[in-house]
């Protein structure tokens, strides 16, 4: 398959062929090594499908079961594998059901090209059956975006996309094709993009901010790293340890950057962020240099900005200018991929040591565990709490799987309990926080990395958002492991409203379906635990097989995830209970 | 807070048909009004220009121009206060015939304050071009006439110091 896609490659870039844009649509995304994309047909895309068709051998795709899953699917291969994801939709109602998925992978940083149908250009503008402006309406949500009405313009278009979507700060695309042009033929020849001359992906690496950087650093003496995801985007995870491990500084993560470093590493703090580890983020505000590694300040880090770490230096690396001094003024900033600033800086800082400080690290942590921890995993009550689900879970992947988590409660504690040993294994809806998220997010991770183990947590409002994708697993036999953790409500909407709003339930207790009958009407494996004494092996026999499965597990009802940091509470305020 | 300022931002763009919505988006995200807005060619063969003009603080300028910079099709953003900037607005006014020979309408046409650009048997339409103050002084002048119709364009500005233009023109 491999070599029939490189000579295919190799016989459009020599010579010309004369095609329809539909076939040429095919051919470009061949020739950027495109084998999988996600998609539904419809009126203004039927042309590509017809080509989809015939080319089915060397291009597969996958129909979803509602556009949204789509995108997400896209946006799961992309995060478990790094390469591009591929989504595909008619006009009208088929783009506007993008719109979710695109802009999760918009605020998430993910690259994704998608490809929508229009109606034809003579119609454009008359509010024609299935027209939408898709490009106005995606427009604050792409990286780029662009309606392309001739077949002439394919090839170009789609190259710049690609080299777009996965340059620099990764991102979403969007490339509108009305119908006329996938039915025009037109001489095709591809050639990459290398190059667009208003875009520079990635800032000149700037050997004076290197500097700068690095006499701060040898300067510290309680300093505190906090990563994110630039570590995986950039592919610098072992730059990172290289420099993490010469300079000993304590490294905590936020949600995306989870997994970059192994979860056992000496080095590794924890999480910071509203739901993050008692020592990181109290240490925030104590450490004296603070250097964030491909990150961006979000306001579920960082909490109230003017008590944010305002007693430290700070050091920004980080990719995209525009995040320099956005919500956390820097006293140097190091532009560039971190996959080079990190390797260049290594020469320049020395090897050192905190044994006093990470001890504080150690000391939060115990206080946390004492008052937190325990009780998450090792409980004493009836009911089942999520954390222990978390805990069997590393006993039976022992830390191996992709974990893909919606959101809510059961996110916060997966991230929070979840082991880690490889990186591009945490994938969760991070910036957008898009319910709905993890079941098609996980189906794409599984075909995107076969081999590997792929695990859903999934709370049970959430799941019933993208639920019918469940016919996706089924058509494809994508071997997803689904977990839903059903508490019977919107937890963390319940968990607010019992702490801020006087325990006023509004609208999120849930009256549930048998999921389990559910999963079977699919012809998924299927069971449900609700006793301590089963969880184990459970757990196991989802993960024992070798197909698709779906565990239900009934949790507490009203359990809260702690620590907690109160929107817009200073880090330092951070709760225990 | 940081004081508000009249901040003019330049844009130089490749020449793309929905780039002005994506320009606009980033200031009114950011709840800033947009005063004004030019968009032309620019000194430079197949570069466009926006001029816009809006209120806002320092900080919030850059990181606007920061923003600006971000979006693919944008070549760079730059921004500048009044103090830095050479700017123009111009403006029609739609006057009934009546009034041609008013003693305030001559004085102006005399000192060249506003130029005749048409005249009919039924009215006449004058163009005056320069600050914002001369416009809007004009207005107050000319409003008890009974104008027919008033428009002013958005602002035209060019810097006071060396842009860096050439350098620009060496990465393209
Ligand atoms: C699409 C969408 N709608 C609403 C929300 C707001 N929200 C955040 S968490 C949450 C509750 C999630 O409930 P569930 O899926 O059962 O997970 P739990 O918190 O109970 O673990 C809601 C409604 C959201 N994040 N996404
Ligand atoms: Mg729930």
């Amino acid at each position: 398959m491999k070599t029939q896609t490189a000579t295919l490659i190799e016989t459009v870039a020599e010579k010309t062929i004369h095609i329809s844009g539909a076939e040429a649509v095919i051919h470009c995304l061949l020739a950027e090594n495109v084998d999988l994309i996600y998609g539904y047909p419809g009126g203004a895309i039927m042309p590509v499908y017809d080509e989809l068709y015939k080319y089915q051998d060397k291009l597969h795709h996958v129909l979803t079961r509602h556009e949204q899953g789509a995108t997400h699917m896209a946006q799961g291969y992309a995060r478990a594998t790094g390469k591009v994801g591929v989504a595909i939709a008619t006009s009208g109602p088929g783009a506007t059901n993008f719109v979710t998925g695109i802009a999760d992978a918009q605020i998430d940083s993910t690259p994704m090209v998608c490809i929508t149908g229009q109606v034809p250009r003579h119609l454009l503008g008359s509010d024609a059956f299935q027209e939408t402006d898709i490009v106005g309406i995606s427009m604050p949500v792409t990286k780029w975006n662009y309606q392309i009405t001739k077949a002439s313009e394919i090839p170009e278009i789609f190259a710049k996309a690609f080299y777009i979507a996965r340059s620099g700060r990764p991102g979403p695309v969007l490339i509108d094709i009305t119908k006329n042009a996938q039915f025009e033929t037109f001489d095709f020849e591809y050639k990459k993009c290398t190059e667009v001359r208003s875009y520079k992906p990635k800032p000149k690496v700037n050997s004076d901010q290197l500097a700068a950087a690095a006499e701060l650093i040898n300067a510290a003496k309680k300093p505190m790293i906090v990563f994110g995801q630039g570590i995986i985007l950039g592919e610098a995870e072992d730059e990172f340890k290289a420099f993490i491990e010469k300079t000993g500084i304590p490294s905590a993560w936020t949600i995306l950057g989870l997994s970059a470093l192994p979860t056992e590493h000496p080095l590794n703090v924890g999480m910071v962020g509203m739901h993050g580890n008692y020592g990181p983020n109290r240490l925030t505000n104590e450490c004296d240099t603070l250097i964030a590694i491909g990150m961006r300040f979000d306001d579920r880090v960082t909490g109230d900005l003017n008590t944010y770490a305002k007693q430290a230096k700070i050091i920004h690396f980080e990719i995209d200018p525009a995040e320099v001094d956005k919500n956390v003024k820097t006293d140097v900033a190091v532009l560039g991929d971190v996959k080079e600033t990190l390797a260049e800086i290594l020469p320049l800082v020395n090897p050192n040591s905190y044994p006093n400080w990470l001890e504080e690290f150690k000391k939060h942590a115990t206080i946390e565990f004492d008052k937190v921890i325990k009780k998450d995993l090792y409980p004493e009550k009836d009911g089942l709490t999520m954390g222990e689900v978390l805990k069997e879970i590393n006993n039976a992947t022992n830390g191996d799987a992709i974990i893909v988590t919606d959101v809510g409660q059961h996110q916060m504690v997966a991230c929070r309990y979840a082991k880690f040993n490889q990186t591009k294994s945490n994938i969760t809806s991070g910036g957008l926080g898009t319910m709905g998220f993890a079941l098609p997010a996980a189906i794409g991770a599984k075909m995107g990395t076969p081999q590997r183990e792929v695990v859903a947590i999934i709370g049970d409002g959430g799941y019933q958002m993208t639920i019918q994708e469940l016919g996706t697993i089924l058509q494809t036999n994508a071997a997803v492991k689904i977990i839903v953790l059903n508490n019977e409500y919107l937890g963390m909407v319940r968990q607010w409203q019992q702490l801020f709003f006087d325990r006023r339930y509004a609208s999120t207790e849930m009256v549930n379906p048998d999921f389990v009958t559910i999963a079977k009407g699919y012809h998924i494996e299927a069971s449900r635990v609700a006793k301590r004494e089963e969880l184990a092996g459970a757990v196991k026999a989802m993960i024992a097989s070798d197909k698709a499965y779906f565990l239900e597990v009934c949790v507490e009802k009203e359990d809260n995830v702690f620590p907690m940091i109160p929107s817009g509470a200073s880090v330092s305020d951070i709760r225990l209970s | 807070m940081e004081e508000q300022k009249t901040f003019t931002v330049s844009i130089y763009t490749e020449n793309n048909v929905g780039l002005l919505n994506r320009v606009s988006s980033i200031f009114l995200k950011r709840h800033i009004n947009i005063e004004g807005l030019t968009t032309s060619r620019s000194e430079i063969e197949d570069v466009n220009r926006f001029i816009i003009v809006a209120k806002m603080t320092e900080v919030q300028v850059k990181k606007i121009v920061t923003q600006l910079e971000k979006q693919i099709e944008v070549i760079r953003a730059y921004y500048h206060t009044d103090d830095e900037t050479i700017f123009q607005e111009s403006a029609l006014f739609k006057i009934s015939n009546e009034h041609l020979y008013d003693e305030v309408i001559q004085r102006k046409l005399k000192f060249r304050q506003a130029n005749i650009v048409t005249l009919t048997e039924d009215f006449f339409v004058i163009e005056a071009s320069g600050s914002k103050e001369h416009v809007d002084k004009l207005y107050d002048r000319l409003k008890p006439y009974g104008l027919m119709q008033f428009v002013r364009s958005g602002r035209i500005a060019i810097t006071r110091d060396k842009m860096q233009i050439s350098e620009l023109l060496q990465e393209l």
